[in-house]
């Protein structure tokens, strides 16, 4: 089956007014994919015919449903290794040097899906901070009710387990639950999660030292793009650290950031946070020496 | 880079092996762990490989021996272990990594699933040239 321009249209239109979300053209296979098992639930033969249906005034029901599938993407634990060496080796490590009477240090995690990024920057957490004494409180945010539910739970398949996980990381902060395995109660009280629209104004929220802002600019248009980097850069401290994914910017958006390299991977700062952090460390992501680790990730 | 598939399933041998030859490995197998130690064995210092994927159930040696007896050579400690099987209780996982394994990888498992864990061992030519 194929799915015609004007179904294609008629979802991007609704996916684009409900999320700020765009789906350029050549994504149908996108649309047809990840609508088909609404299709099936509906009693729809197809997704065209599904499409009729959201035309129609019972759509309405199915219009969130639409936005989640269409907005949620997988997710795997340690995405891109060089964002978390760059914090486990480096950040973690300068905002700990600084003046912080609550020794807590605050990160967002952005568009959480269901939640292997929060529970990765938890786990370096556990590693690398709370041993010193120091409280790590993250923030994930979903806009679909759905993934902000299963990053609640932080109930992950074995399927979803292989994908990026040390499997010695897996041992210390996963326990065995049924077929898969569930995050432990140390990750999870670092985790606050909550349904949030990145491209509508935000309800109150602390001021973060970081936020994982990764692999969301891509789907938006221009103007939202910068209006999305104006708001996060509201809650970010202004020594702060935003980081975006491999082939996102705020070149041409937004000229109040800097961007600083440490290692291998590009962070963005606001204007006039400073030098460059300090020099790379070296901290392992898997350095878990009494379980048999040896390669630092 | 050569990789030894140690598994007594010649189905799951050529699996892996494709996928490991797809990463740029030259492939060695052993259907036991005695056999893979008898490859070892077998091999000059410059021919050693450096990934050994190890089954955990196998008859004559099982995995868990196999990796308890190669960290006992000296001349093998720069192999790494990574076990491939079914076993899947955290207890086991825990077993294996203390015993001196690297990395576990639970099947069924996925190619993408076999690439994170060479990327994880620093093994994955093409994304540590990234």
């Amino acid at each position: 089956m194929t799915l015609s321009a004007e179904a294609f249209r008629f979802v991007a239109d609704l996916v684009r007014r409900e999320s700020a979300i765009v789906l350029e053209q050549g994504k149908e296979y996108l649309v047809d994919s990840r609508l088909r098992s609404l299709a099936q639930a509906a009693g729809d033969a197809d997704v065209n015919a599904y499409v009729d249906r959201l035309r129609r005034p019972e759509g309405a029901r199915e219009t969130a449903k639409v936005v989640e599938a269409m907005t949620t993407n997988e997710t795997s634990w340690f995405r891109d290794r060089e964002p978390f060496q760059a914090l486990s080796g480096t950040i973690f490590q300068e905002l700990m040097q600084r003046p912080n009477h609550s020794r807590t240090i605050r990160i967002w995690s952005a568009a959480c899906s269901s939640g292997q990024e929060a529970y990765t920057i938890a786990m370096l957490a556990a590693e690398h901070v709370v041993p010193l004494g120091w409280r790590v409180e993250i923030v994930a945010t979903d806009l679909a009710q759905s993934m902000v539910d299963r990053t609640r739970e932080g109930r992950y398949s074995q399927l979803e387990v292989g994908r990026g996980m040390p499997a010695p990381m897996l041992v210390k902060y996963f326990q065995r639950e049924g077929t898969g395995w569930r995050v432990n109660d140390q990750l999870r009280s670092m985790v606050r999660v909550q349904t949030l629209n990145l491209a509508a104004p935000y309800p109150p929220m602390p001021v973060f030292d970081v936020v994982f802002l990764r692999n969301v600019l891509i789907y938006f248009d221009a103007a939202t793009k910068k209006q999305v980097l104006g708001r996060v850069r509201q809650v970010l401290d202004p020594q702060g650290y935003l980081f975006l994914g491999g082939a996102e910017t705020t070149l041409g958006l937004d000229d109040s950031w800097d961007r600083t390299m440490i290692g291998r991977f590009t962070v963005n700062r606001p204007k006039g946070a400073g030098a460059a952090a300090p020099a790379t460390g070296t901290a392992p992501l898997a350095g878990l020496a009494g379980l048999g680790a040896r390669r630092a990730i | 880079m050569r990789a030894l598939v140690v598994d007594d399933s010649r189905a799951m041998r050529m699996m892996i092996g494709r996928l490991l030859q797809q990463a740029g490995f030259e492939i060695l197998q052993a259907g036991d762990g005695q056999e893979a130690l008898d490859v070892l064995g077998g091999l000059e210092p410059h021919e050693l490989p450096t990934l050994c994927t190890v089954d955990w159930n196998m008859p004559v040696m099982d995995g868990l021996t196999f990796v308890q007896s190669t960290r006992q050579r000296p001349e093998w400690r720069n192999l790494t272990l990574m076990m491939v099987t079914t076993e899947s209780e955290g207890h086991q996982v825990v077993r294996a990594l203390a015993a001196g394994a690297h990395e576990y990888l639970i099947k069924p498992f996925t190619a993408e699933a076999m690439a994170d864990k060479l990327d994880i061992l620093g093994l994955d030519p093409s994304r540590s040239a990234a």
